[in-house]
């Protein structure tokens, strides 16, 4: 089971005030959608979550690892939490290959989602030797999606991930998204504005608003 | 007249070779610094930031005879290493490797330092949340995605050392074979009555020296650029 129950204030140097509240559990296999208005703090829960920004007071734990825990001081860099984060702009590494960004986050020895069956459940095996200068906006986040899957992660987090698509290719991605929730097994939080797109990835979906994340469908 | 004499070929050959370790003493620490600058704010970062640029608008003669103070055969620092290591920089081509390398400093900060600013901390963060170290990441992101501004800097410091004067006069002095670099072979002879005719022949050298290191570092650039794209 994945469990977040945290605080976040004022995690940027600005000056407009900010608090949010998430409190959620995820257990193997279910996907959360979360939805929310532009700035009302989806990005900052995920980046909290992942090591990337410090939550102001709670916990973050994944099965028996504890990844954040302010009253103990517990705050395991990005670097130690097996998290697999899809971002809303994919960030491929520019100067590798498909094939070199895929390997950049696989831990060394043995694995339980391996290289093979990413590649074919995402069909990118035609892009491996290119460079993401070279592939589509769909293809980048397919490529993306892969890349956070073979870090091996005890959690998948996607931020926005088909939010810089258009229609067209969003359909595209879209079975892709939901065959690799069906096929891995992975606790699942995704993030939108977009009801319908989560609506249709997500076993529950929760709202962001006024800071509180709170469940409005089950 | 097309032929070097063997004199000449020494110059030449010491010239480059001071150059080449000018940038190869620098790598590190420029980067280093690079990355300080770019990436770091710590107190005193405007007064780092000034001492870096330092040799950029002192004359090099100041500088010369500053290195002279703390490093010559007398200085703070010369005179401990002679006597602990028998080590001594003046007059010696590692004097004028040192003298260069703190004239070309400034430059090859710089131009890592824009660089490294022109990647993107995304990329970094992105690295990290796939179990890359600052280190890891350092070596696989940051510094791959500004390789531009290391092989500017490094052909910022070489042509900087090859034309490299005073500094080096005031602090290795100028003892042929061993510190006389080009523009201090071209100086000498400039001093002697009969000097003209072999000085133009050097200067001519320096020229295509110096033409034949750019067209080798834009070769190299886009053999690089090619590679990552």
């Amino acid at each position: 089971m994945f469990t977040v129950d945290i605080r976040i204030q004022q995690p940027y140097a600005a000056s407009t005030a900010f608090d949010l509240q998430a409190s959620f559990a995820l257990a193997p296999g279910q996907c959360l959608g979360i939805m929310g208005a532009s700035g009302s703090g989806k990005t900052t829960l995920l980046h909290s979550i992942a090591g990337l920004l410090m939550p102001s007071s709670g916990v973050i734990r994944s099965g028996d690892h504890v990844w954040f825990d302010h009253k103990q001081t517990i705050q395991l860099p990005p670097w130690q939490r097996r998290v697999g984060l899809v971002f809303q702009d994919g960030r491929l590494f520019p100067h590798m290959s498909v094939e070199q960004n895929l390997r950049y986050g696989m831990p060394a020895g043995l694995a339980r989602i391996v290289l093979p069956e990413v590649v074919d459940v995402l069909a990118i095996q035609p892009l491996l030797k290119r460079k993401p200068s070279q592939l589509s906006g769909g293809e980048k986040q397919r490529v993306a999606i892969g890349r956070a899957l073979l870090r091996q992660p005890s959690v998948l987090l996607m931020d926005e991930p088909l939010s810089g698509l258009d229609d067209g290719l969003k359909q595209q991605v879209l079975p892709y998204i939901k065959q690799v929730i069906a096929t891995f097994g992975l606790p699942t939080l995704y993030v939108s504005h977009v009801g319908d797109e989560v609506a249709e990835v997500a076993d529950e979906v929760l709202t962001l608003a006024q800071g509180v994340l709170r469940q409005v469908v089950d | 007249m097309w032929s070097l004499s063997p004199v000449e070929i020494d110059i030449v050959l010491l010239s480059l070779k001071v150059a080449a370790c000018c940038v190869l003493v620098l790598l590190l620490p420029a980067i280093a610094m690079a990355w300080l600058l770019a990436r770091k704010q710590f107190w005193g970062h405007a007064v780092v930031d000034a001492l870096v640029h330092l040799p950029m608008v002192l004359p090099p003669v100041v500088l010369g005879y500053m290195l002279l103070v703390l490093l010559g055969r007398r200085g703070w620092i010369g005179s401990w290493l002679y006597e602990q290591f028998h080590i001594q920089l003046t007059f010696h081509w590692w004097g004028a490797v040192i003298a260069s390398a703190v004239m070309a400093f400034p430059l090859m900060v710089r131009a890592i330092r824009q660089a490294l600013m022109q990647v993107n901390p995304l990329l970094e963060q992105a690295a990290q949340t796939l179990g890359a170290t600052p280190v890891k990441t350092f070596f696989s992101i940051t510094l791959p995605l500004s390789y531009h501004g290391v092989l500017t800097g490094g052909i910022l410091a070489f042509s900087r050392s090859l034309g490299e004067f005073g500094a080096t006069i005031t602090f290795a002095g100028n003892l042929e074979g061993e510190t006389r670099t080009l523009p201090l072979a071209i100086y000498s002879l400039t001093q002697s009555p009969e000097g003209d005719a072999a000085a133009l022949r050097l200067v001519m050298l320096s020229v295509l020296v110096s033409v034949f290191a750019l067209l080798a570092s834009q070769w190299l650039e886009r053999r690089l650029l090619r590679s990552q794209r």
